[in-house]
């Protein structure tokens, strides 16, 4: 099962969960699964960036997930 | 860590394909761009920090011979909130009044009107013509202060965002947000050492040389074309479309040569101006700021209150960190205190933190991006309190740092596990380094910091294109303002095997190459870079097939090798390499002109680490800064064009020493401010500042073809606390709020 | 308001316009002689953008008249190069990579060319506070300072 992480500013969606563990191959299956154990957070999931095994991903759409993979999810990074 | 790879052209410093033009005085930069029948536009601005505007009346300017037209708030299209466009710089309806403000002045310089006439003149004095009626509002101007319950607000409408409880009060706080680990109070318990402190670092600003400026034209038929000076023209173009309600299709952006930016020219504030006046006058219209207008208007970046505590065992590891960031957002949500607190405790492997961060709403310009936004903010605290931890210790602080030092697989306190990282390859480098090893002069002292940007990829396109003769031309579309031109040829140049001359690149306008993000968060080199060279694979590829064909033998008997198609081995053909002139020439019968393309949403941006160390005197009478050494090191990943690369490290030197010791945003009571041109906001000149001595870490970044990371961010962040740590070194005394101007430090040595 | 005639010398060529009073040189030179080469980074003379050499003195064109300029000679940046390619101070500007955005180029190098008119062998404090008028956002100055020394040697060597 992946493990997803959340922030703290994202506890508020998932009513103060912090890790979930779930089984899914891609991130788009991913953002279903969590869309619906907590409605509405895929909204802001949507302005999140979201690191995957290490990776960042500003816009991660089919990335492959796999069963012991790694997912944080996190601010947008911006630059000057 | 030395490249083990061979490059034929990466790591060589050739001259610049745009360098001519630039020291002859032939590029052309965003005012230098003028029309027939040009008009000139000029914004009138609140002469107040914080008011509620009742009447705009522009009926006397719009009498004036020569006026030709005029525009308030109530002009521009109602925009709704909640889109951000892109990077440049938050939700569209607070750019949109930001760029013009609607019912209220929220900063003394906020637009309120804008006039177009035939003469800079008369639209001076048609600015003078307009009767504005102004209700007086108190401001509010320090950052503690708008936190407090009973501060006026800003805007009745703006309800903390991220609270765990849907707040029922408006409030300045814009958002408020949290990062943790671990568990904070435990870790405190376990520290033999706890340091901590509260430091305030006032706004400041990028300091662009050229001013914003743009042109715009619109035609009969309602489309629109915008020469200005940006940092990306597909996002200026979408914020300029949102703002007025167009069709980005009915707008081109052309993007002039740059003169700075740093962050500062993501986001619009003239250009949607300008094009409106165009549209209603039904001529050119060109506008430019002044220096005063640039200084109260645009930028700036955050002004900070950060409070760290950090325990640590005896040897130096660190038990537990925590911080609380109060950053100034200016008159409109949008300040960098994510990327603050993502970033504060980035370079350590840390069991136990917490971070919480706010933003804050006053009356001030809306901050910008300003050079890896919100890091040196927050990294300065930090930076700060582990010199003061290295002290109590007895620790080298370069050894303190490397107790702690993130490396491959530690877990980022944003996150994720570091891919390969050179933070302690930058730790090792500069304990090396001969400026290290070297005694202090007498009197003098030394500061150490350390800095970090996380970089980012996001989309970029790029086309290379074979000319009749074998010559390449590379379209990109990232404004060149440090040098990218050269790197993006450097970059085709190597992956196509032939000389950097061979390869010319060019900045297209918005509708002459494909999109790309705009040029910031050290993203150009890396995500367009990686855009140029999958085009020219894109190129070899076909070049492989029209050689293929032209042998008669299949493609994979073709192999690209320096710069030309040769048979591969064991392929018997008895035929002579084709080269880049060659297939050029032979194009039209092997199936017409030769085109790359590539398009990308860079992703494994590598995070870039960074050393600074500093020595400096510190004169006891007039408690001025004299900068003896600076030595940044940092790792580049690879530096395809070494000059560049140390160019960056060394401008963002001198940005972060001018920030430490001189830069800052002075305000009266009334909220105006009164250092609004460079004679009394002092940035550092030549003389003011010793040769920069850099060193570039190479440590591969697996996510780019060639080992690239971003570098143009993270050099601005170490200067601060490398600074600040460096005087508290010559002085025996530390002051923890920046900048360390001489009054500041004439009052901690008389205070003593 | 009626105008003035200017007659002036830039780089070698006499030159006529017309000026209101109160113009400035940089506004005459940029918007009515279309010499764009001279750059504006403030208007109040802090920044050198603005640089011009008159009678062989360095001068911010925004801090002067345009009527002033009636009788004088001066070197704008388009007066550096000649037929013969680029001044020296150009190459090595571009050899260094002595400019980043490249907006302060102009007055640094017709500033730079100031100073070695009339010290050819500058050390490099005397570079630092001869070009302290010149505001640099991206360089951080080091490498605009070893161009100017390296040119220094070159014309040195060359003569
Ligand atoms: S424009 Fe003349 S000194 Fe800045
Ligand atoms: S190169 Fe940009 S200001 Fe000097």
């Amino acid at each position: 099962m992946a493990t997803v992480v959340f922030p703290d500013h994202l506890l508020g969606c998932t009513n103060g969960q912090r890790q979930v563990e779930l089984l899914v191959d891609n991130y788009r299956e991913l953002l279903l699964a969590l869309e619906k154990q907590w409605p509405g957070i895929g909204e802001a999931l949507a302005k999140s960036a979201v690191a995957i095994d290490g990776q960042i991903y500003q816009d991660a759409f089919l990335e492959p997930v796999n069963a012991d993979s790694e997912i944080f999810f996190m601010a947008r990074i911006e630059g000057g | 860590m030395a490249e083990a790879v061979d490059y034929q052209v990466l790591g060589t410093r050739p001259v610049r394909p745009d360098g001519v033009d630039k020291v002859t005085g032939r590029a052309q930069f965003g005012a230098d761009q003028n029309l027939p029948n040009m008009l000139h536009g000029k914004i009138l601005r609140s002469p107040h920090a914080h008011a509620r505007i009742k009447r705009v009346d522009l009926s006397k300017a719009l009498a004036m011979d020569g006026v030709c037209a005029a525009v308030t708030g109530a002009d521009f299209p109602t925009v709704a909130s909640g889109v951000s466009i892109g990077e440049a710089g938050g939700d569209v309806m607070d750019i949109a009044h930001n760029v013009m403000a609607r019912d209220k002045a929220l900063y003394h310089g906020h637009a309120v009107a804008a006039v177009a006439a035939t003469s800079l003149e008369i639209a001076e004095q048609a600015l003078d013509a307009i009767d504005v009626e102004y209700e007086v509002l108190p401001p509010v101007l320090d950052v503690l202060q708008a936190m407090a319950p009973a501060a006026p607000l800003l805007d009745e409408n703006c309800f903390t965002k991220n609270l765990p409880e849907k707040p029922d009060k408006p409030s300045n706080v814009a958002s408020v947000m949290a990062l943790s680990r671990g568990d904070v109070e435990a870790g405190f318990e376990q520290a033999d050492l706890v340091v901590e402190g509260e430091y305030r670092i006032p706004m400041a600003h990028q300091g662009y040389i050229e001013p914003h400026a743009c042109t715009a034209t619109v035609n009969e038929e309602g489309k629109a074309t915008v020469w200005c000076c940006t940092q990306g023209q597909f996002d200026f173009r979408t914020a300029i479309a949102k703002i007025l309600d167009w069709k980005v299709g009915d707008m081109k952006v052309v993007p002039s040569e740059i003169g700075g930016g740093f962050g500062g020219k993501t986001v619009v504030y003239l250009e949607p101006v300008a094009v409106l006046l165009s549209q209603r006058a039904g001529r050119p219209v060109k506008m430019v700021m002044s220096r005063e207008e640039v200084f109260r208007a645009t930028g700036p970046t955050s002004g900070t209150v950060c409070r760290v505590k950090v325990g640590a065992k005896q040897n130096g590891r660190i038990t537990a960190a925590k911080a609380w960031l109060a950053y100034e957002s200016g008159a409109f949500p949008g300040a960098p205190v994510g990327p603050g607190a993502m970033s504060i405790f980035a370079p350590y492997d840390l069991e136990n933190f917490l971070v919480e961060g706010h933003e804050v709403r006053v009356n001030k310009p809306k901050v910008a991006a300003y050079r890896a936004p919100g890091a040196p903010q927050s990294m300065h605290a930090m930076e700060v309190a582990l010199d003061d931890l290295a002290r109590q210790l007895n620790m080298d602080p370069l050894d303190l740092r490397m107790v702690n030092a993130a490396d491959e697989g530690t877990q980022a306190p944003y996150g994720p596990k570091f891919p390969a990282i050179g933070f302690k390859a930058c730790i090792e480098a500069a304990k090396k380094h001969p400026n290290y090893t070297a005694p202090l002069l007498e009197g003098a002292g030394r500061g150490v910091a350390a800095g970090f940007w996380f970089n980012v990829g996001m989309q970029s396109s790029a086309e290379v294109r074979l000319n009749e003769d074998g010559t390449v031309i590379v379209m990109e579309g990232n404004p060149d303002i440090g040098g990218s031109r050269a790197s993006m040829s450097l970059m085709a140049a190597e992956t196509l095997g032939v000389p950097y001359e061979q390869v010319k690149t060019y900045v297209g306008d918005t509708e002459s190459t494909g999109f790309c993000n705009l040029t910031g968060g050290s993203r150009t080199t890396f995500a367009t870079g990686m855009a140029v060279v999958r085009a020219c694979e894109d190129i070899i590829a076909q070049c492989r097939s029209r050689a293929a064909a032209t042998w008669g033998v299949d493609e994979e008997q073709v192999e690209w090798r320096d710069g030309q198609a040769v048979p591969a081995p064991g392929v018997n053909a008895d035929v002579n390499p084709l080269s880049l002139a060659d297939l050029a020439a032979g194009a039209p019968r092997t199936g017409g002109p030769i085109l790359g393309r590539a398009s990308l949403n860079a992703q494994g941006a590598g995070a870039s680490f960074s050393v600074n160390f500093t020595d400096l005197k510190v004169d006891q009478e007039t408690g001025a800064v004299e900068v003896l050494s600076f030595t940044a090191v940092q790792d580049a990943g690879k530096a395809i064009h070494p000059a560049y690369v140390e160019g960056q490290m060394q401008g963002g030197a001198a940005q972060g020493l001018g920030w430490a010791l001189n830069e800052e945003y002075i305000y009266d009571a009334d909220g105006v401010m009164e250092n609004a041109g460079f004679l009394d906001y002092r940035v550092p000149v030549a003389s003011d500042l010793p040769m920069i001595d850099t060193e570039i870490v190479e440590v591969r970044n697996p996510s780019h073809p060639y080992g690239v990371r971003g570098v143009g961010e993270t050099p601005i962040v170490a200067p601060l606390a490398a600074t600040a740590n460096a005087v508290r070194d010559a002085i025996g005394i530390r002051i923890n709020d920046l900048p360390l101007s001489p009054p500041r430090i004439l009052a901690a040595l008389g205070g003593e | 308001m009626s105008k003035i005639h200017v007659q002036t010398t830039i780089n070698g060529e006499q030159v006529d316009f017309l000026c209101p009073p109160q113009q400035s040189l940089l506004e005459a030179l940029r918007e009515t002689l279309g010499m764009l080469g001279t750059k504006e980074g403030c208007g109040t003379g802090d920044c050198g953008a603005c640089s011009i050499i008159l009678n062989g003195r360095l001068v911010c064109s925004c801090l002067m008249l345009a009527a002033e300029a009636q009788g004088q000679e001066m070197t704008t940046i388009e007066g550096i190069a000649d037929a013969d390619g680029l001044h020296v101070l150009q190459e090595k500007f571009l050899e260094h990579a002595a400019l980043q955005c490249g907006i302060c180029t102009p007055g640094f190098i017709v500033a730079a060319k100031a100073l070695l008119d009339r010290d050819p062998n500058p050390d490099e404090r005397t570079i630092r506070y001869w070009l302290a008028g010149n505001l640099c956002r991206c360089t951080g100055y080091d490498k605009i300072v070893r161009a100017v020394q390296d040119a220094a040697q070159q014309l040195a060597y060359e003569a």
